[in-house]
């Protein structure tokens, strides 16, 4: 403890800059990391809405095949012809939903939003090592939702081969199949951009006494997800510019030679390797599950501690195996690919692998496990939020089990026990993580609370339809229903399964109707909500020792000294039942870690 | 595979209680819980498998919720209730990093011998059958009288795939345009069929039936349809069905001799137009 450094102001900051006072400087064109974050977030939620309507005409489609929907003629005339779903635009309607939940909103709104706000105050700096760059990313984001949009209205309609676009398909595709590779194109720029930018301000801004053994551990999932995405995405950017190129230069990249498309011999083939898209893809495709699950890990991570008034149970534990997460995250690929041809020995490698990364997740939850053991626990929203991510990742983890074994993978491999299980881990993992987030810092961010009734009816109905929707898709995995699938009552051994997959449909529709109750929330408490103070949740880290909304530079005078880790919650011999990460004094520092 | 003595003991026990389990809960169970009927040999191994890590993972989650829930209950906040000052216990760290990666080795042993015997190793004397997938269709071949593929005697049908119980099937698949995957849900089959690749595997049907051939890999608009079908005979059927498919054939045979790829054979018509008339990018 001595070790702790003089308070120095740091000689980084050349990010620095005077308040802006225009209304374009400080609301559209912010080089302010507060904004940014609010930008990213209002930019996620809105892409939220998009995706979630997406999926609720699937699911229509699903449970009553080809019924009708006659205002949806009218909204899009050539996908749904008087009312009635075209195959291809279902699938479409699966792709894109894909496509804009992972890359427009839940990575925008865990990484873009939450961990563009929290984590320059969360180490003490007064922005991010590069706010140009960082104002960069988002406006860079924007033309990459708008071409993916755009999309949806050009001849032949938007993307249809999957939100993986496995080629030869993908390279055969109408005209939106070329704006989804830009549009990714372009935000993946963004994201190369904020992981810099991350890393940098991570590595080089920590306020004094910070060292990496006493970040939060939402700044360590942030650090983690950074390194991850710009280890992963120069892959799949190589892999989008090849299959761009595929599409509009005669290039044969995927195309291997004796391509016959409908009886006729394919213009521009021979040459090319129909694996390497996939090796390509998910050697960037899986550590991008962990870029969308480590920040809901950071995320609960901190919430579990500072609402059971405990320390978190094994700091550096949850520390290392993000780390091992990292690691292991790129050599586990080849899980997605058992059934695709490639040499089975190598299935059983990754089988291995695979069954090795669930290790770290495994440590995670029992330590959230033993955070709240004798813990002093308040259930606010948040931390109901915070729980179900818990509970709800344990299911998504589980299920990885079944997939990641070869052999039980030949059956459910394209089933719907793969959509079950990675919903369970988007949405009752990264989303949940995303609401409690939301709660957790929305005082922070808008100075006042959201309304705290509201918050637990919105989560009940939330926590109770998600698991009307996802659970069965289990089942019908099971049954053997694949995925991307229009309509399954064309197969003898899936017709049983209308009645299910019609209650599905019907709690998704209540599970949609209930995110008004979130909506609403958000912006009535901007003017109506208490106000909430510095500390609300009288919580240690740094960004709740300073005002909310923070001010310009974060920090009023000089950046604050840090002392102690994160977490030191319910401290014997301290009189409250809390000590803020730089508050000087306290107790006898604790040991480091057990 | 070889395996320490106590291993194999704990393996021997493992798949014992799964395959005990297995029947009993499919006694208990409504249907829609149960995986499908077991049409192929080793369609019982891939299910013992299923159902070991269904009970392994259903008795890790019940014990994990119910923590968790008891751990809400027990320590929710009361007046005056201080909460315990630790940082963690580096036994318990120990303890449930080691047991997860011992259960997950595990499992991936066992996995390993089912895998090795369905997708590494080919049985011998095997009824063979290419099969070729298109947009929006499968495309089966057989040898024809002189056991040879390639050849004018080769029998073609169109989903329409037969064979006969208690033989080995050994099927060699590719693909025309994009990738299909050859799915037969009772047998536990699945495998990509992929332009540019043959990929061999093979199953055994154990009873006489007919079922259902999926596409499981998204190949298109019409990839919802893709849908064929899977006879099992008993030999003196199968063998009367070749010599019917043969004869029909020759019938055909002017027709055909002109063209010896197989009929393209137009998959039903679809609503709009083909994926190549609307694609067209280059
Ligand atoms: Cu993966
Ligand atoms: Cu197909």
């Amino acid at each position: 403890m001595s070790t702790v450094a003089v308070p120095r102001e740091a000689p980084h900051h050349a990010g620095v800059h005077a308040a802006p006072t225009s209304f374009i400087r400080k609301y559209v064109f912010s080089l302010d990391h507060k904004v940014i974050g609010k930008q990213y977030l209002f930019y996620a939620l809105f892409m939220l809405v998009i995706g979630g309507l997406l999926a609720t005409l699937v699911r229509y489609q699903l449970a009553w095949p080809g019924r009708p929907l006659p205002f949806m003629g009218k909204i899009a005339p050539d996908g749904m012809p008087g009312g009635v779903m075209l195959p291809e635009y279902y699938n479409s309607l699966f792709t894109m939903h894909a496509t804009i939940m992972i890359f427009f909103a839940i990575m925008p709104i865990l990484i873009g939003a939450f961990g563009n706000f929290v984590v320059p105050i969360q180490i003490g700096a007064r922005d991010m090592a590069f706010p140009k760059l960082n104002m960069m990313s988002f406006w860079v984001a924007v033309p990459a939702a708008v071409v993916i949009i755009w999309s949806f209205f050009v001849t032949g309609g938007a993307a249809a081969g999957g939100w993986t676009s496995y080629a030869p398909l993908s390279a055969i595709q109408p005209r939106g199949q070329t704006l989804w590779l830009i549009s990714l194109l372009i935000l993946g720029l963004s994201s190369l951009l904020t992981a810099v930018n991350f890393l940098t301000t991570i590595i080089n801004m920590r306020a004094p006494g910070m060292t990496f053994f006493r970040m939060p551990l939402t700044t360590w999932a942030l650090f983690i997800t950074a390194l991850l995405l710009l280890l992963a995405l120069p892959v799949l950017s190589a892999a989008l510019i090849m299959l761009l190129f595929d599409r509009t230069l005669g290039t044969t990249f995927f195309l291997p030679a004796g391509l016959i498309v409908s009886g006729q011999p394919w213009t521009n083939a021979g040459g090319g390797q129909v694996l390497l898209w996939q090796h390509l893809f998910w050697f960037f495709g899986h550590p991008e599950v962990y870029i969308m699950i480590l920040p809901a890990m950071g995320i609960t991570s901190e919430i579990l501690p500072v609402f059971a008034r405990k320390p978190i149970f094994g700091y550096r534990a949850m520390a290392y195996s993000m780390c091992g997460i990292a690691g292991l995250g790129f050599i586990v690929w080849g899980h997605h690919m058992f059934q695709s041809g490639m040499n089975p020995i190598l299935g059983t490698t990754f089988m291995i692998s695979t069954m090795v990364i669930a290790v770290p997740s495994a440590i995670k939850t029992f330590n959230w496990l033993g955070t709240l053991w004798g813990g002093d626990i308040h259930f606010a929203t948040p931390m109901l939020h915070a729980l179900t991510f818990v509970a709800m990742f344990v299911i998504g983890g589980l299920s990885g089990v079944f997939m990641a074994s070869t052999p039980v993978d030949i059956f459910i491999h394209d089933t719907y026990f793969i959509v079950g299980h990675i919903h369970y881990v988007l949405f009752g993992g990264s989303l949940f993580g995303a609401f409690a987030g939301l709660y957790f810092w929305y005082p922070k961010m808008f100075g006042r609370l959201m309304n705290e009734r509201w918050g637990r009816i919105h989560w009940f109905l939330t926590f109770v339809t998600f698991n009307l929707v996802f659970f069965p898709m289990h089942f019908l995995g099971m049954r053997g229903m694949p995925r991307r699938i229009y309509d399954y009552t064309q197969y003898k051994h899936l017709h049983g399964l209308q009645g299910m997959n019609q209650m599905m449909t019907i709690s998704l529709f209540v599970l949609g109707a209930s995110q008004l109750i979130l909506v609403l929330n958000f912006f009535l408490s901007m003017r109506r909500g208490a106000v909430a103070g510095p500390n609300p949740w009288h919580a240690n880290t740094l960004e709740w020792q300073t005002a909310s909304p923070p001010p310009h530079e974060n920090f009023t005078g000089r950046i604050p000294t840090v002392y102690r880790g994160p977490y030191e919650y319910s401290v014997p011999g301290h009189g409250a039942d809390f000590l803020p990460q730089n508050e000087p004094g306290g107790p006898a520092p604790a040991r480091a870690h057990a | 595979m070889r395996l320490p003595h106590a291993a194999r003991a704990l393996r021997a026990a493992l798949l014992f209680s799964a395959a005990a389990l297995a029947p009993a809960s499919a006694f208990a169970w409504p249907e829609w819980m149960r995986l499908p009927e077991q049409a192929s040999t080793y369609a019982p191994e891939i299910d013992n498998m299923f159902h070991l890590i269904m009970w392994i993972t259903g008795v890790i989650f019940v014990i994990v919720e119910l923590l968790l829930v008891f751990f809400l209950w027990k320590y929710r906040h009361r007046e005056g209730r201080v909460a315990t000052y630790t940082h963690g216990n580096n036994r318990l760290e120990v303890i449930w990093t080691i047991l997860p990666a011992l259960i997950c080795v595990m499992l991936a042993l066992l996995s390993r011998r089912i895998w090795e015997q369905i997708k590494e190793k080919m049985p011998h004397d095997a009824v063979e059958v290419h099969v070729t997938g298109e947009q929006f269709a499968w495309n089966f071949r057989y040898p024809g009288p002189d056991g040879k593929f390639e050849t004018a005697d080769d029998i073609l049908t169109l989903n329409q795939l037969h064979f006969p119980v208690g033989k080995p099937v050994i099927v060699t698949l590719t693909s025309k345009d994009v990738i299909h995957s050859f799915f037969l849900p009772e047998f536990r089959v699945k495998q990509d069929a992929v332009p540019g690749m043959k990929t061999r595997i093979w199953f055994q049907g154990n009873r006489v039936g007919q079922w259902e051939i999926a596409c499981a890999e998204l190949c298109g608009l019409g990839h919802f349809r893709m849908k064929g079908f899977v006879t099992v005979d008993t030999p003196a059927d199968y063998e009367k069905w070749l010599a019917d498919q043969a004869a029909q054939q020759a019938a055909d045979a002017p027709k055909a001799a002109e063209a010896p790829a197989p009929p393209a054979a137009a998959p039903v018509a679809a609503p709009g137009k083909t994926e190549a008339e609307k694609g067209g990018s280059s």
